[in-house]
């Protein structure tokens, strides 16, 4: 199948690639799909004194597609507050990279991330999730 | 200078021998009569191709030209065996036998059966791929008509013991079809021994066009069919059809060739097999799919840990090559021939069949392997679950959420 050029630049040249501390109280982690189903993402943020998100980074294991929707969305979260962050939509993900069809479970799967991050990282600062 | 991309993708198909293209090419002009022309010669020289070609793909099988009929290729010989053969002979019995990781013309045809009453038994090979001849044996009864064990597996190369299992076939009166598209000129095939009364060819696997195949029919003892094309009798009416004479006398020419140059092309493309097999498994947790010794070399196919196969399909796009990984299709689901095998699910994610053939150069596989090497080191870097291998995690102990 063809690939989008946006998605071939994710893929090829994918951003915020890489872990930081799941240890940190600042730090929220989000793990979701299986190896069963051929993806799996983690993405993880990381808030200021503000709420707002300094950093974000992801590994995944899926295809190309997988790869560029959560290379993407680390772009799109920095600079966010929790609230904000939680309005990207699968489907603005799956537009930004011209998805085929067959592909949108991959931007779903993204969306599904950021919110296991935020998540994360509520429950541990103790806040209602 | 190496021509890209590098084609290591042989048993989806091959490219036509330019010696078969030259065969083909009179049959298109000049020599364009219609085989079955009795009354005039346009036609006797275009039946002289047909004649010449059925004895040059019996002759590498092993069998009399007159058991050889023509049809479209090898999905069309197995609907034709499967079918015809089960719809013949449904008085005897209405039970099938075949194997999970037969190619789909053969499961395909089978679930077409049990839509009409047939029952089929599926059975599972060992963890290697191939099928233990006792369970065979346990699964035939009274009541079975035919079984169908393919020669060479498509996917993983693994060649099955046919001799075997054909004769437990013989000794309980089952009729025993093979499908042999990937094993023409690849592994020596002689009917004349072979308990098998059915065989199914493909001529664009073994460097002849696509769209022609043909299907063996044994005589002796004689095997009939209900015919699944109805028509003007052709090929003793078991498949109505103007012949193709152009494609037919390909198919010839390819057969020909492979006959004369199969011990030569095997022992080239073993070295070669052996060559990008150590290249690729001195990389970590690289597994090989299918057994290591019962197989053809001409296919390697290898799971990369922790790396998705379509991904790494991705990575290397200047070699064409299949993946066992089908996350284009709506199921998500990893090829069935790997999970037949019981792979995790991981690993059937991460397959990628290499097949190799004619025209495969040293110089090929080099390049394959340190694509590969470089590829799979860099998809690793983005993995979590490569992350959580490192760290000592099983990855069988997680509890996925599976979507």
């Amino acid at each position: 199948m063809a690939y989008s050029d946006r998605v071939l630049d994710h893929y090829e040249n994918p951003r915020n690639v890489g872990s930081l501390d799941v240890a940190d109280p600042q730090v929220g982690t989000g793990m979701v799909g299986a190896p069963a189903c051929g993806d799996v993402m983690r993405l993880q943020i990381r808030v200021g004194e503000d709420g707002v998100i300094q950093d974000a980074r992801f590994k995944t294991y899926g295809c190309g597609s997988a790869i560029a929707s959560s290379s993407l969305v680390t772009e799109w979260l920095k600079g966010r507050t929790l609230d904000q962050a939680l309005e990207i939509q699968n489907t603005a993900i799956a537009e930004e990279l011209a998805l085929p069809p067959v592909k949108l479970h991959c931007s779903v799967l993204a969306e599904d991330a950021i919110r296991a991050a935020i998540d994360d990282l509520r429950q541990k600062q103790g806040a209602p999730a | 200078m190496l021509e890209l991309p590098v084609y290591l993708d042989y048993a989806a198909t091959t490219p036509v021998d330019p010696r078969v293209v030259a065969k083909m090419l009179p049959y298109l002009e000049q020599h364009f009569g219609n085989p079955a022309s009795r009354s005039h010669r346009i036609g006797w020289v275009a039946e002289e191709a047909v004649v010449e070609a059925r004895a040059e793909v019996a002759a590498l099988v092993g069998c009399e030209p007159r058991e050889i009929v023509w049809t479209s290729g090898a999905t069309e010989s197995d609907n034709l065996a499967i079918k015809g053969a089960a719809q013949f002979y449904q008085d005897r019995g209405r039970h099938l036998v075949t194997v999970t990781t037969e190619h789909k013309a053969v499961l395909d045809s089978m679930r077409a059966l049990e839509r009409q009453g047939f029952e089929v038994t599926y059975l599972s090979p060992d963890a290697n791929g191939l099928l233990d001849p006792d369970r065979f044996a346990a699964a035939l009864r009274p009541d079975t008509v035919l079984a169908s064990v393919m020669l060479v597996n498509n996917e993983i190369g693994v060649v099955q013991d046919i001799a075997t299992l054909g004769a437990l076939c013989r000794e309980r009166g089952v009729l025993f079809h093979v499908d042999a598209a990937q094993a023409t000129g690849k592994v020596a095939i002689d009917l004349s021994t072979l308990p098998v009364d059915l065989m199914a060819f493909s001529a664009h696997k073994t460097y002849g066009p696509k769209g022609i195949g043909a299907l063996y029919v044994r005589r002796q003892p004689r095997v009939r069919l209900e015919a699944q094309m109805h028509g003007g009798g052709h090929e003793r009416g078991m498949r109505s059809g103007t012949l193709a004479t152009h494609q037919i006398a390909g198919m010839g020419e390819a057969f020909r060739l492979a006959r004369l140059e199969m011990a030569d092309d095997s022992a080239r493309i073993a070295a070669l097999h052996q060559r990008l097999k150590n290249g690729l498994m001195a990389l970590d947790e690289v597994h090989l799919n299918g057994d290591a010794v019962q197989r053809v070399p001409h296919n390697l196919n290898l799971s990369f840990a922790f790396v998705e196969g379509e991904s790494l399909m991705m990575a290397i796009k200047d070699i064409a090559v299949s993946s066992g990984s089908a996350c284009t299709s709506a199921s998500l689901e990893p090829s069935y021939v790997l999970r037949a095998l019981g792979l995790p699910d991981e690993l059937a994610h991460s397959s990628i069949r290499f097949s190799l053939g004619r025209f495969t150069t040293e110089a090929e596989v080099d390049f394959a392997i340190r694509e590969l090497a470089s590829q799979v080191g860099r998809l690793r870097e983005l993995s979590p679950l490569w992350d959580m291998h490192q760290q000592g995690v099983d990855l069988a102990s997680v509890e996925w959420a599976t979507h």
